[in-house]
């Protein structure tokens, strides 16, 4: 079998190894074919992921594999097809549908929120509905303040939906997959920034080595990418990978940093960032999302209320202050939580 | 029409009836001498669906229990013309650990996989999830249905006209209804709406639409069945406008200042003009009367009696069912 890569017109060939170099969106895609191999009722549904491949390629090549019934392109509706996926999963299918942007979440979230994650409770366990939304997050690209946002913390804030933030092809292959098979709605946000995308800046950890056969990566569990004795960071998406660029940097500094990425909002994994407060004391959130009200605030309570002894200093967040996301490039990047402000919270938490 | 069918549309409505007026009786029966809405056997809003029955009757006569329904915040008249068991039923209006959603859903949030009945207390957005549920019978292959109801207030609503489009394009299998009571709470239609029918809306989508005047059982049991063939039969959606009647407040404790026909509502109930309809062509006699209204009753009184003797459910079991 051969992929047809409709975004760069080259052809990946079938490896014989287990595993191979792909980027993230082509791990998302990957996972999302091999499920609907598995599973006659897993369908896609949303706007350009036909024809097009996803405006952000989470759906390339899917519309060539399994064609106009599975993969389908909908109206500018997203209350009508996010509902529709709803209905669709409350008589047993599995739909996928993407909300190009999550900042269109607006015009279709009393089905986000009051349908699709509220049904399965009001009927007391009785109404099951597996969905995945799937979404591109995430700014850094001068798309400005509608089309730049990252809002996990909003649907966090909600009962009733898992929140699934992968940062690499790995992760987000095995996520991809995991939020499939669960019977709960999942939304699954994935920065356009770690796609590898071919006209936007990558990040060069957009690309990995990816297993071949099908895998799933536990929705619920962080994942320490770097381990370190003098402070935890914790973070997730892309700001995973500027906080590994900046631990290896202060790393000739002799400063060890703990990495933790938390690839899920919901569950959040309280032990994996406990245990690794406990080790070092120290602690900096990081979070391309707005500051107040959201993950950094979340994971200083339950640290206030575990023990707040556990740090041994104020801990510090490197957020989007509360404003929204610039146009210009020079405005935007004063406000995301890019390396010179995560580098510049280390250095002032260790002083 | 045949007798035997007009004497089930009939009986249905009589046994909605009796339902509601058991819960109206039972919802206002502990709020005395204060009113406190949150207080009391039934607690929260309560939106009987008195005068409506026409609507469930005249639709669910066509369906069967794998055939879908969508209804809004007032939903008992459907529910109970499509099947729901009663007692499950009663015992969720109460709040209690054997209602349909064990006490989470109420009133407003009833769901019965068993016959595909969902509702939403937000208005017009029972519409899109009909629209999923139409694209899965189709995708099965099934020639199952889905009749998406909402009041004449949710016209206005985007999701209405969202959901009309799409419903068009992919031919689904929905029939959507829209019960004009006369009102949205206290505004009345000509101040909200700027058709004077709904039904010519369905032009805008390219599917057949049509008004049904007077509350007439048997004029929606007409429309109603001639729309879910159509729908059946994989030719698409059909928009029909019901001019039905609020015969109580839109939500109890509602005293209606705002409507000026007040003392007149009664009259138009539609089950004593039905019945005095079918006595005139001697379908029915006061003694098949009183015996359909004796049977109703009985079925309802159990019903009640079953969600009163439900345990209230256990506040340490408030977190259960987030999640699966």
């Amino acid at each position: 079998m051969a992929i047809i890569d409709t975004t760069n017109k080259v052809e990946i060939k079938n490896q014989t190894s287990s595993s191979r170099k792909l980027t993230t969106a082509k791990a998302i895609v990957e996972g999302i074919s091999q499920q609907m191999e598995a599973d006659p009722s897993v369908f896609v549904l949303g706007e350009d992921v036909g024809a097009y491949g996803g405006i952000f390629s989470s759906t390339t090549g899917l519309l060539e594999k399994f064609g106009p019934k599975r993969i389908i392109d909908t109206p500018i509706s997203e209350t009508a097809f996010i509902g529709l996926a709803t209905g669709a999963a409350v008589e047993g299918m599995r739909p996928i549908v993407e909300l190009m942007f999550v900042d269109f979440f607006g015009v279709a979230m009393d089905q986000i929120y009051n349908h699709m994650a509220k049904i399965h409770y009001e009927s007391g366990g009785n109404v099951k509905v597996p969905t995945v939304l799937m979404t591109a997050v995430g700014g850094g690209y001068s798309d400005g303040a509608q089309h730049s946002q990252c809002l996990w913390g909003t649907f966090a804030h909600l009962p009733g939906m898992k929140v699934v933030v992968p940062s690499s092809p790995y992760d987000a292959k095995g996520l991809i997959i995991s939020a499939i098979q669960d019977d709960n709605p999942v939304i699954y946000m994935f920065h356009k920034g770690i796609m590898g995308l071919p006209w936007m800046v990558k990040n060069p950890h957009a690309i990995e080595n990816v297993p071949q056969e099908s895998y799933t990566v536990p929705i619920g569990k962080a994942k320490v990418v770097r381990e370190g004795s003098d402070l935890t960071i914790v973070t997730l998406s892309l700001s995973v990978h500027h906080c590994l660029d900046v631990a290896e940097e202060v790393s000739k500094e002799g400063i060890e940093c703990e990495v933790i990425d938390l690839r899920s909002l919901v569950p959040l994994d309280k032990t994996t960032i406990l245990n690794s407060l406990a080790k070092t004391g120290k602690l900096i959130v990081v979070d391309e999302d707005y500051q107040s009200f959201g993950l950094s605030g979340e994971i200083a309570a339950i640290v206030a209320e575990t023990d707040p002894r556990m740090l041994k200093g104020p801990m510090k967040r490197v957020c989007v202050p509360d404003v929204p996301i610039p146009y210009a490039r020079s405005l935007e990047y004063a406000v995301l939580p890019t390396k010179e402000r995560i580098a510049e919270a280390i250095r002032q938490i260790l002083l | 029409m045949e007798s035997q069918t007009r004497l089930d549309l009939y009986t249905q409505m009589v046994l909605i009836r009796s339902f509601e007026e058991a819960i109206l009786q039972n919802y206002h029966a502990d709020k005395k001498p204060l009113w406190d809405i949150g207080a009391g056997l039934i607690p929260g809003e309560m939106h009987l669906s008195a005068g409506q029955e026409p609507v469930a009757a005249g639709i669910c006569a066509h369906l069967s229990a794998n055939d879908a329904i969508t209804a809004a915040h007032r939903p008992h008249h459907l529910a109970i013309a499509h099947g729901m068991d009663l007692k499950s039923l009663a015992a969720e209006i109460f709040g209690r650990q054997d209602g349909l959603g064990h006490g989470r859903g109420g009133h407003m949030h009833l769901f019965d996989p068993t016959i595909h009945f969902s509702c939403s207390g937000i208005i017009a957005e029972g519409f899109p999830p009909a629209l999923g549920q139409a694209f899965a019978f189709k995708n099965k292959g099934s020639d199952a249905v889905v009749v998406a109801v909402a009041g004449e207030g949710a016209a206005n609503q985007g999701a209405f006209h969202e959901s009309l489009n799409l419903a068009s394009l992919w031919k689904l299998p929905v029939v959507f209804v829209i019960e004009d009571n006369d009102w949205a709470i206290s505004v009345p239609k000509e101040a909200s709406t700027s058709v004077v029918s709904n039904a010519t809306r369905a032009a805008a989508y390219a599917m057949p639409g049509q008004r049904i005047e007077n509350n007439s059982v048997e004029e929606i049991y007409k429309a109603a069945g001639i729309a879910i063939h159509r729908a059946r039969s994989g030719q698409g959606p059909t928009l029909l406008e019901i001019h039905t009647l609020r015969l109580w407040g839109h939500f109890e404790g509602d005293a209606q200042g705002y409507r000026p026909d007040l003392e007149q509502v009664p009259t138009h109930d539609p089950i004593p003009a039905y019945e005095q309809q079918l006595k005139q062509e001697q379908i029915l006699d006061d003694q098949l009367i009183q015996q359909i209204r004796q049977q109703a009753n009985e079925q309802v009184t159990l019903a009640i009696d079953y969600a009163k003797a439900s345990p209230v459910p256990d506040p340490s079991s408030a977190l259960e069912y987030v999640f699966c």
